[in-house]
């Protein structure tokens, strides 16, 4: 076979494939938006969000493509840690108030670390109690979730009432750097920088450990690993327990990001975050980080340019992206 | 999985008669309750009795969960909602709306169906609950044809007016039959009660048909009738488009009795979350069962948040408790016996009944 045969497809994976579709559509909006510093905010905005939705999604995508388990009840993960964190602010105020940089920043630490704390745990609750007698059951899976969702949304209600909460911010968090003529809002950096962080650290926990390769083959092939004589289910708790607290600590963050929070938050994200994971393909976090990005820039990039389609486009993006591909763009689950 | 045998057990003739007792309840309810209230709910125990019937077509005979029957609900419910508001009063608008709504309905049924059902069954449910939610957003969005948030009310035919008199005596005045008036709500109710009833029958039909027996086979397993020759994904299409059609109407016949259509009443999720737990507590795959679980749901909606009021200020004083008896939060309740339910009666009440002890 000769260079010759190289047709546009080659091109195009040697380039990377689709990993350049959130390039192409930041590039697309750029040239509709005509404004590079309105541009570069939307696409710092986008970029955040995604990073945001990309912690809500990995752990569905990773739990789904380990154990053939889809979680509806996810969202509560993600709303518990919205209001335990935005519960440890208040709760802490007074660190926050402080004038020093270090009380404002272990605050924010404290409440982060509540969100995860509180994700572990009942991530480690949810599995063993509500999901474990439902292995293998689709539909009961489904049913059994999403009572599990009705009742996480009451018990918000019951503690915190049906009325908007709203969520301190750190003062070192507050405001945006300008740069020439472009604002950068200070929390959009610091949530992708966060995200981006947690990013690196499951590409390398999992392309790198050897509890990552157990984790890689148990979705390509989860009845080989247990014949090899790896206990798939102990991981398979880890695994839940990590996607809850990474569920967990997306809400906290999605809270200060939209500094008012109401219990049907989680609900509302729940829709975007299926999108997100559809999208990707089940079972990749890198599908998933993919998928992410595509949802946040779109959804900022549509918002500006005709703000009555900001949620029609994440589904026409999606029908778009299933017809071309039915089972997302870089399934990790045949 | 569940297996719906309808062998003439005790089970079964119990549910029966329990659903023939329902039956001439709701035929009787303006003669037997005499409030407006109850009235209410006798109307929308017939409604939702053919919605959670035809989300039963789905769920329980091909083992399939949607998130947008509501969607469908809200198609029917908006078609004839728009068309009164337009038109005026009369029976155009109502039949007009009732086929605009069935056709936008089966455009989406078969969009999704063909685009979701393909790949794999889990992507489905995902995919109806996103179409669904982008749905309802457009509804309160686009505020210049839906109202809004706040909805369309309009006026139903005049046939339906409670100043209407159906039958006059000598004086001109309404005739009273067993004290109750004859007037227009009565014929409202009955056009509920009957299309009500025709669109049941109908489907109770369509489930012992030809048609039925190769869903239940799908559903019992999927690989083989794939092998014998049954194109699975045609079926589920077929009947994704059915049940559909079904809630559209059901969605006009509700427009037309509430002489009101807005998010809450006839799209928002919190329904979907009703048609839910209806199916799965009355039984899925059985018809009967939806009887059983809209009945049942729909008292607890209306009578049980009294009785939790009561209990919560009773309880006032003792920490949590009384939040979480409060009314507001009787979902929470019926949240934890669904779990419960589906752990272990996932059959539901009629399911478990019909086929007697033989294990869970």
């Amino acid at each position: 076979m000769t260079a010759r045969t190289a047709t546009l497809s080659t091109y195009w994976d040697r380039a990377g494939g689709v990993n350049l579709l959130p390039v192409a559509v930041a590039l697309i909006a750029f040239l509709l938006i005509g404004a590079p510093s309105s541009w570069i905010t939307l696409t710092v905005a986008g970029l955040a969000m995604g990073m945001m939705l990309f912690l809500m999604a990995s752990g569905l995508s990773l739990v789904f493509g380990l154990m053939d388990v889809l979680n509806f009840g996810h969202s509560a993960f993600v709303s518990f840690g919205a209001f335990i964190s935005a519960a440890v602010l208040a709760g802490l105020g007074g660190w926050l108030a402080a004038d020093s940089w270090v009380l404002n920043a272990s605050a924010l630490a404290a409440a982060y670390l509540a969100a995860i704390c509180f994700g572990l745990i009942a991530g480690w609750f949810f599995e063993t109690v509500i999901i474990k007698p439902v292995y293998r059951d689709h539909l009961r899976q489904i049913l059994i979730t999403i009572g599990a969702m009705i009742v996480a949304e009451q018990t918000i209600l019951a503690f915190w009432g049906g009325t908007p909460f709203s969520v301190a911010r750190p003062h070192f968090l507050e405001g945006s750097w300008i740069i020439g003529d472009v604002s950068i809002e200070i929390y959009r950096a610091f949530a992708f920088a966060l995200g981006a962080g947690v990013f690196v650290l499951l590409y390398v926990g999992l392309n790198r450990t050897r509890i990552g390769l157990l984790i890689r083959a148990g979705v390509e092939d989860r009845e080989m690993v247990e014949a090899l004589g790896f206990r798939v289910d102990r991981l398979f708790i880890g695994v839940f327990m990590l996607g809850s607290a990474l569920a967990a600590l997306g809400g906290a963050m999605w809270a200060g990001y939209e500094t008012l929070i109401t219990p049907h938050m989680g609900a509302d994200l729940m829709i975007v975050v299926f999108i997100v994971v559809i999208i990707g393909g089940l079972g990749s976090i890198e599908g998933t980080l993919l998928g992410a990005l595509l949802v946040g820039l779109m959804s900022n990039y549509v918002g500006f340019l005709a703000p009555k389609l900001a949620l029609a486009s994440n589904m026409i993006l999606m029908v778009a992206i299933l017809l071309w591909r039915p089972n997302g763009l870089r399934p990790a689950v045949k | 999985m569940i297996t719906s045998d309808t062998r003439h057990t005790t089970g079964t003739l119990v549910i029966k008669s329990v659903v023939a007792l329902i039956a001439a309840l709701l035929l009787f309810a303006p003669f037997l309750f005499q409030d407006v209230r109850s009235l209410e709910v006798a109307a929308r125990i017939c409604i939702f009795i053919v919605l959670v019937a035809s989300f039963d077509l789905l769920i329980g005979y091909t083992g399939i969960v949607s998130f947008a029957h509501t969607m469908f609900f809200g198609f029917g419910a908006y078609g004839a909602a728009i068309l009164l508001k337009q038109m005026g009063p009369g029976w155009t608008p109502v039949l007009l709306g009732a086929l605009a709504g069935v056709a936008v309905s089966l455009v989406f049924a078969v969009a999704i169906g063909l685009l979701s059902l393909r790949v794999k069954a889990i992507f489905f449910a995902m995919i109806t609950l996103a179409a669904a939610s982008v749905v309802l957003v457009l509804a309160s969005q686009l505020s210049q044809i839906t109202g809004g948030e706040d909805g369309i009310i309009y006026k139903s035919p005049d046939l339906f007016k409670t100043a209407t008199k159906l039958l006059t005596d000598a004086d001109g005045k309404v005739v009273r039959l067993w004290d109750v008036k004859l007037n227009g709500k009565l014929a409202a109710y009955y056009f509920v009660f009957i299309t009500s009833l025709i669109l049941f029958l109908a489907m109770l039909r369509f489930v012992g048909s030809p048609f039925g027996t190769v869903l239940k086979a799908i559903r019992e397993n999927e690989a083989r009738a794939e092998a014998i020759g049954y194109r699975v994904v045609a079926y589920r299409t077929a009947v994704f488009c059915l049940s559909a059609t079904i809630a559209s109407l059901a969605g006009t016949v509700y427009a037309v009795w509430l002489k009101y259509t807005g998010p809450d009443t006839a799209l928002s999720f919190s329904i979907m979350i009703d048609i839910l737990l209806m199916v799965v507590i009355g039984g899925m795959g059985t018809m009967w069962g939806a009887v059983i679980g809209a009945v049942l749901l729909i008292l607890a909606q209306y009578y049980l948040r009294d009785l939790m009021g009561a209990a919560s200020e009773a309880l006032t004083g003792v920490p949590l408790l009384p939040e979480l008896l409060a009314p507001d939060r009787w979902l929470f309740w019926l949240g934890i016996i669904f779990i419960l339910l589906v752990y272990f009666f996932p059959r539901g009440i009629a399911g478990t009944m019909m086929t007697g002890r033989k294990g869970a």
